[in-house]
């Protein structure tokens, strides 16, 4: 099944349209989101007021945050296995966008917290610092990246890292969670089912799914960006061969 | 297959550690003299160091054993011995532990046993748990320097390639850090604190030596 | 294994190499019998090193494939030899590790290094760390000699002794390839242009 992606001209192809639709798609739902988080739905005065509106940036980027890092990491796996060059552009594409959208819940975050924790950060969040050390996964992962001298040493160093991350990231979030003992439950999905207040889920869901949309989206931009940038060195480097 | 290569890499590697910068006293003189900075950076009160104390020294370890990991790989692969070690047809994991396990022993074990002297410092009382909490040290310093290892590995062909190691040990330090420190509280969760930390350096030593054979293959490549 | 068929020390078909996006070589396919030399030719950056390298199977290739049916020793540019370490620890450590038996100060002797034998490396000059990692080859019979350029910082009388040992260990059925950049000293049985 991955080989049947692992071809970049049929990627080429497929993103050519995929993308423009993810975005599209993406800018309806975040739109409507936003619209429905920020105007229409009561404040919730037990989450600090107004200010918990920024739950519909803040908990879509805390997901993308998780899923992102997941699919680095799944992408270098499959790299590391099969050696297919797709899968090493998408993990190498998406590397920089989690590490955005994770800044993004870090920034939100921290300013959801001001007026309900009175302060900017709180340490004892669990969620807060398992996003900070998914951060630094993924600062150091680009870091890594970028200090070796081929793309094919950059490629497998890359893909060793973020799998190591990845084995590691239960144990950095029991271990917070461990350390942490004031955290709220995260309150979208239980087992009971959702809980939430029908008039924010929506809204929250739109939200999660537009940025997740957008990220797809994104990425399939950077690859793009990447394949022709790999495409321009082979072609050089065959003028330089030759000439 | 023989372990001889194995025992080999373990002894070479010994007396690189104890070769390369005055012994153990190196990174004794570095956990030390970071630890020490603390008090003239917070202030006196015995209180606060009571309180801070086995913290300080665990940041004052994972940073030591950083300061020491990040030649070990590095000159192997500018001295052409990784060539070597590569082609003796061990495995490389176990070349990989034997190396990282003998840096420990000549610089991560002297710092857990100097623990309690600091721990003094700190205004710790004198008593057995300073032997209980050097021998926790002395655990948790062997998953950080595993760990530590996968960073030294995987830069071992970078330039200051120091610096990288630290960014990209961070976030495998943490565990070891939480469950290290919180062991020495007596709060709650600090009675099975000790377990998770000595499950978590297992965890190290099983999965840590794959990754390291990995890049340093790739160091090699 | 078939009878009467023999089977070469080492053989290689179609390698290729890229570097960046750079492409090093294709193609190179070679066969190494016992007793034979292999001498790989090529400029500066042409890849003489990384196809021995991936002979060595220290490098994988990006195309091809090597089958090496003896033990091979490597001598390169980088001696593989610690600061700290005295020749004849060296040796000895070597010895132990590959658990050859051999006497190191007999090969102390052969390679001419009785007299440094107890200077740490760092001391040593590069013409003496060179012949401490040529004593290794002495440590224990391998059919197949890897030499990265081996007259690297040799004096004539370090050539002259290179040029015995690659002699006696031809005579006994070894083979040998070599990365050597100018004047190789022997008659090769082949040659590898990149």
């Amino acid at each position: 099944m991955f080989s049947w992606f692992a071809n970049p001209l049929r990627f080429m192809r497929l993103s050519n349209w995929l993308a423009p639709l993810c975005y599209a798609l993406a800018a309806l739902l975040i739109g409507w989101g936003l619209w429905q988080g920020l105007w229409v739905v009561p404040k919730d005065e037990y989450q600090g007021g107004d200010i918990m509106r920024v739950m519909f940036i803040h908990v879509p980027a805390a997901w993308l945050a998780m899923a992102s890092y997941m699919a680095m990491a799944v992408m270098s796996f499959i790299w590391f296995i099969w050696r297919h060059e797709v899968a090493d552009i998408a993990a190498k594409s998406i590397a920089p966008l989690g590490a955005v959208w994770t800044a993004i819940c870090l920034a939100t975050g921290s300013i959801w917290g001001k007026p309900t924790w009175g302060t900017w950060w709180q340490w004892d969040d669990a969620r807060m610092m398992s996003v900070l050390f998914m951060f630094f996964l993924f600062l150091g992962y680009m870091a890594l990246r970028a200090s070796m001298d081929t793309r094919q040493k950059a490629a497998r160093a890359g893909a060793i890292l973020a799998m190591v991350g990845a084995i590691n990231v239960p144990l950095i979030k029991f271990s917070v969670d461990l350390f942490t003992s004031l955290h709220q439950d995260s309150s979208v999905i239980t087992a009971d089912g959702p809980k939430m207040a029908a008039v924010y889920l929506w809204p929250l869901l739109a939200s999660g799914l537009g940025h997740t949309l957008l990220f797809a989206g994104l990425t399939q931009t950077l690859m793009r960006a990447e394949i022709w940038d790999r495409r321009t060195a082979q072609a050089n480097a065959k003028l330089m061969a030759e000439g | 297959m023989s372990p001889a290569p194995i025992f080999s890499a373990f002894r070479q590697a010994l007396g690189e550690a104890w070769a390369g910068g005055a012994g153990a006293l190196l990174p004794l003189g570095f956990f030390a003299g970071a630890a020490v900075l603390v008090p003239l950076g917070i202030g006196t009160d015995p209180q606060t160091l009571r309180a801070v104390g086995p913290g300080i020294l665990w940041v004052a370890l994972a940073l030591s054993s950083l300061v020491t990991l990040e030649r070990i790989f590095q000159a192997d692969t500018e001295d052409g011995t990784l060539d070597l070690w590569l082609q003796t047809g061990a495995p490389a994991s176990a070349i990989a532990a034997a190396k990282t396990f003998a840096h420990w022993l000549a610089a991560g074990l002297p710092l857990a046993l100097l623990s309690p002297l600091l721990a003094l410092m700190f205004q710790a009382e004198a008593s057995t748990d300073l032997l209980r909490n050097a021998a926790l040290y002395g655990l948790g310093g062997l998953a950080f320097y595993f760990w530590g290892g996968v960073g030294a590995a995987l830069s071992a062909t970078v330039r200051r390639g120091g610096l990288l190691i630290s960014l990209i040990a961070l976030p495998l330090y943490v565990p070891t850090a939480i469950f290290g420190a919180l062991s020495m509280t007596h709060g709650p969760g600090s009675e099975s604190a000790p377990l998770f930390l000595a499950a978590s350096t297992l965890f190290a030593l099983a999965a840590a030596p794959f990754a390291m054979a990995a890049a340093l293959r790739l160091a090699a490549d | 294994m078939r009878r009467g068929v023999t089977i070469p020390l080492l053989s290689a078909t179609g390698l290729g190499m890229i570097r960046g996006e750079r492409v090093l070589f294709t193609g190179v396919s070679l066969t190494l019998e016992a007793g034979q030399s292999l001498v790989l030719r090529g400029s500066n950056g042409a890849g003489k090193t990384t196809l021995l390298r991936i002979l060595a199977g220290l490098t994988r290739p990006e195309a091809g494939e090597v089958s090496r049916n003896a033990t091979h020793h490597w001598f390169a540019h980088r001696e593989g030899l610690k600061p700290h370490e005295t020749p004849r620890t060296h040796l000895g450590l070597w010895a132990k590790a590959w658990g050859s038996g051999a006497d190191p100060e007999a090969v102390l002797a052969r390679v001419g290094l009785k007299r440094p034998a107890d200077v740490p490396a760092r001391y040593l000059s590069a013409g003496q760390r060179r012949r401490t990692a040529l004593g290794r080859l002495l440590l224990e019979q391998r059919q197949i000699w890897m030499l990265d350029e081996p007259y690297t910082a040799l004096d004539s009388e370090g050539r002259e002794l290179v040029l015995e040992l690659i002699e006696a260990h031809l005579k006994t059925g070894g083979g040998l390839i070599a990365a050597i950049h100018g004047e190789s000293g022997f008659v090769p049985s082949g040659e590898v242009v990149l």
